[in-house]
């Protein structure tokens, strides 16, 4: 059951690179029943304008009490909240939608582009928990090092090691992160977890899909409410019509959907 | 809230209908209900109306959907629904007992369509009232609204309301030039209360892809942006007819709904304010409640259409 908080207490806030801030909440409400690939509503402004909520997975949980948001400023909303303040509150809502799914008998892989990688790290996190077989293999990517370093530092304190690859060059492989994952070994009982842009995660889908290996998503869309209300957050699926993001996922088995290839 | 608050009165009819307090929730914007509940006490509520129901499932427009506007939202959800069979079947039965009078909202392509539905919701119980909405495209007229025609809004009025048990209520399109002439060709054909306004057409476009941002070009606009036009219309409708007016458009505060209700609104649905705050619809009861009573009104009817022009 999701939570209403109309003030959640910024414990902290952190920019990782100029562009990509972290928060910490204080919401123990939240913490203590969000799983990996949740996310929340968060209102950033107290005015009529920006008017809707903005959607951002949960990308840690800590002592059943903390979460925390990682986001990219790309608009009027995130930069807003980038200028937020320790001390201050933030209105919440969640956790929202069904997250991965685990199951802790095969082996498994997280693949993330960008601000995608947010997500992941909660999941890794309960991977390395819950799960006692080997550890995740990790393939993340961006456009630059400066981008990826910050997002991997916390895989690599939980004791992953990491395959990169930046646009770039300037940290690990110098290109595209389904490069990487075609040079890697993937057992056939594997599951692929992926957060990332829509070319990324359509490239990694078609890779399973021809090894036959099981591939989640997470999939971005608009959403105005991210409960189930207005109908606006749909991703076109494989069996006819849409599914809806905010609460039939945002995680999606990627067979179900319909990937239109350009 | 204080015992004295909470017995004040703010009970409004919407003809024969008996509402607790004047604020509803608007269609399409409550999804059936249900998904409010981890958030609000339904029963708190004036009424909730439910998604906007068709005689076949619709499948909806293709993505994006919906983008912000400025105070504002811009739509074109494509009136998605599961059809009348599976409203009644899976939907209606979960509302059954809610304790908050459920208003069921129809659509449809032909006036044989809206009697259709009107027909099949006749047989089913706890339902407080039907409301049309009359802003679809009428696919036997070239597809202009029906809510844009007098005669044609009579004709699809005079269809539903003969083949409902329950108080019809249209819901009226303020894409017209003269939106009192509807309003009146509703009320000929026998609406038991008009509710406006539908939302507002309009286009968002990004200059750097040269694209509408929307799948569907244009969309309905909605939210705080609105609520001058609405209240303007619901000003001039109130003037022009004898049924109660129910107010809609941008609402989200106890404060508008008083502005509402003194142009002459004597109820009103919330609608994207229930996006950003799930308990809008209840904290605006509230609201009220605290205003009649600091007030010392008798009762929140009182404001109705009590503007004060000098
Ligand atoms: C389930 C879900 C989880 C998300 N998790 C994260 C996360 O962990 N970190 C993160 O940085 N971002 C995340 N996003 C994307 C984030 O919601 C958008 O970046 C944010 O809403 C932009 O708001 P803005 O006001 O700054 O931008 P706006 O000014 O509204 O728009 C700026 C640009 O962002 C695009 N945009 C706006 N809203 C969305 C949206 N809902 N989804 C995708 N693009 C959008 C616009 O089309 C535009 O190009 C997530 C989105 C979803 C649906
Ligand atoms: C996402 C969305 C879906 C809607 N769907 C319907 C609908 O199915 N039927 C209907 O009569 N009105 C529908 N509306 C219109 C609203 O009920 C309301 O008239 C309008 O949004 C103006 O009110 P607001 O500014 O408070 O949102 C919808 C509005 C939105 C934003
Ligand atoms: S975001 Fe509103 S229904 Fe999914």
């Amino acid at each position: 059951m999701s939570q209403f908080q109309k003030k959640s207490y910024i414990s902290r806030l952190e920019y990782l690179s100029p562009d990509i801030v972290r928060i910490t909440l204080d919401s123990p409400e939240i913490a203590r029943i969000a799983q990996p690939g949740q996310f929340v509503m968060v209102k950033t402004g107290n005015g009529k304008d920006p008017l809707l909520r903005r959607p951002f997975s949960i990308s840690q949980v800590s002592n059943d009490r903390y979460f925390q948001i990682l986001f990219k400023v790309v608009g009027r909303g995130t930069s807003l909240l980038a200028h937020c303040r320790e001390g201050e509150n933030l209105s919440v809502l969640g956790p929202l939608g069904s997250g991965f799914q685990v199951d802790c008998t095969g082996s498994h892989c997280l693949v993330g582009g960008g601000i995608g990688i947010a997500p992941l790290l909660f999941l890794a996190k309960q991977l390395s928990r819950i799960c006692t077989g080997n550890p995740p293999l990790v393939v993340l990517g961006a456009r630059t090092g400066e981008e990826l370093e910050p997002l991997i530092n916390d895989f690599k304190e939980l004791g992953l090691s990491v395959h990169a690859a930046t646009d770039d060059g300037s940290l690990g492989h110098h290109g595209f992160v389904i490069d990487v994952l075609k040079g890697l070994q993937l057992a056939a009982d594997a599951t692929t977890y992926v957060c990332g842009p829509h070319p990324m995660m359509l490239a990694v889908h078609l890779l399973c899909k021809a090894k036959n290996i099981a591939c989640q998503v997470s999939m971005e869309t608009h959403m105005a409410c991210g409960m189930g209300a207005c109908l606006g957050c749909i991703v076109p699926v494989e069996k006819g019509g849409y599914a809806h993001a905010c609460f039939e996922g945002p995680v999606f088995d990627a067979e179900e959907l319909l990937w239109e290839v350009k | 809230m204080g015992s004295e608050i909470k017995n004040v009165d703010l009970a409004v009819s919407i003809g024969p209908l008996r509402l607790k307090n004047p604020v509803m929730t608007a269609s399409g914007t409550f999804g059936y209900a249900k998904e409010f509940e981890p958030y609000l006490n339904l029963h708190k509520l004036g009424a909730v109306v439910v998604k906007g129901i068709s005689l076949e499932p619709r499948p909806g427009n293709p993505p994006p959907r919906i983008i912000e506007t400025p105070c504002g939202m811009l739509n074109a959800i494509g009136l998605e629904n599961v059809g009348v069979e599976r409203f009644i079947t899976e939907k209606m039965k979960l509302l059954t007992g809610i304790s908050v009078p459920v208003v069921v909202n129809i659509l449809g392509d032909t006036v044989a369509e809206y009697q259709e539905i009107a027909e099949r919701l006749a047989d089913v119980d706890d339902i407080a009232a039907i409301e049309v909405n009359i802003s679809c495209p009428n696919v036997k007229k070239g597809g202009v609204a029906f809510g844009t025609l007098p005669e044609l809004a009579t004709a699809v009025t005079n269809a539903v309301k003969k083949h409902s048990r329950v108080p019809v209520i249209v819901k009226l399109s303020p894409n017209v030039t003269d939106i009192s002439l509807i309003a009146r060709a509703v009320e000929d054909g026998g609406a038991d209360a008009v509710s406006l306004i539908n939302t507002l057409i309009g286009m968002a476009i990004d200059h750097k892809s040269r694209k509408p941002v929307l799948a569907n070009v244009i969309g309905g606009l909605s939210g705080p942006a609105i609520k001058p036009v609405a209240l303007r219309m619901v000003y001039q409708v109130a003037q022009s007819v004898s049924v109660p007016v129910i107010g809609i458009g941008g609402i989200e505060s106890a404060e508008d709904v008083l502005e509402f209700m003194l142009a002459g609104a004597t109820a009103v649905q919330i609608g994207t304010a229930n996006f950003v705050n799930p308990r809008a619809a209840e904290e605006t009861v509230e609201g009220l409640a605290e205003y009649v009573y600091e007030n010392k009104l008798g009762s929140l009817r009182e404001m109705i259409g009590a503007l004060v022009l000098s």
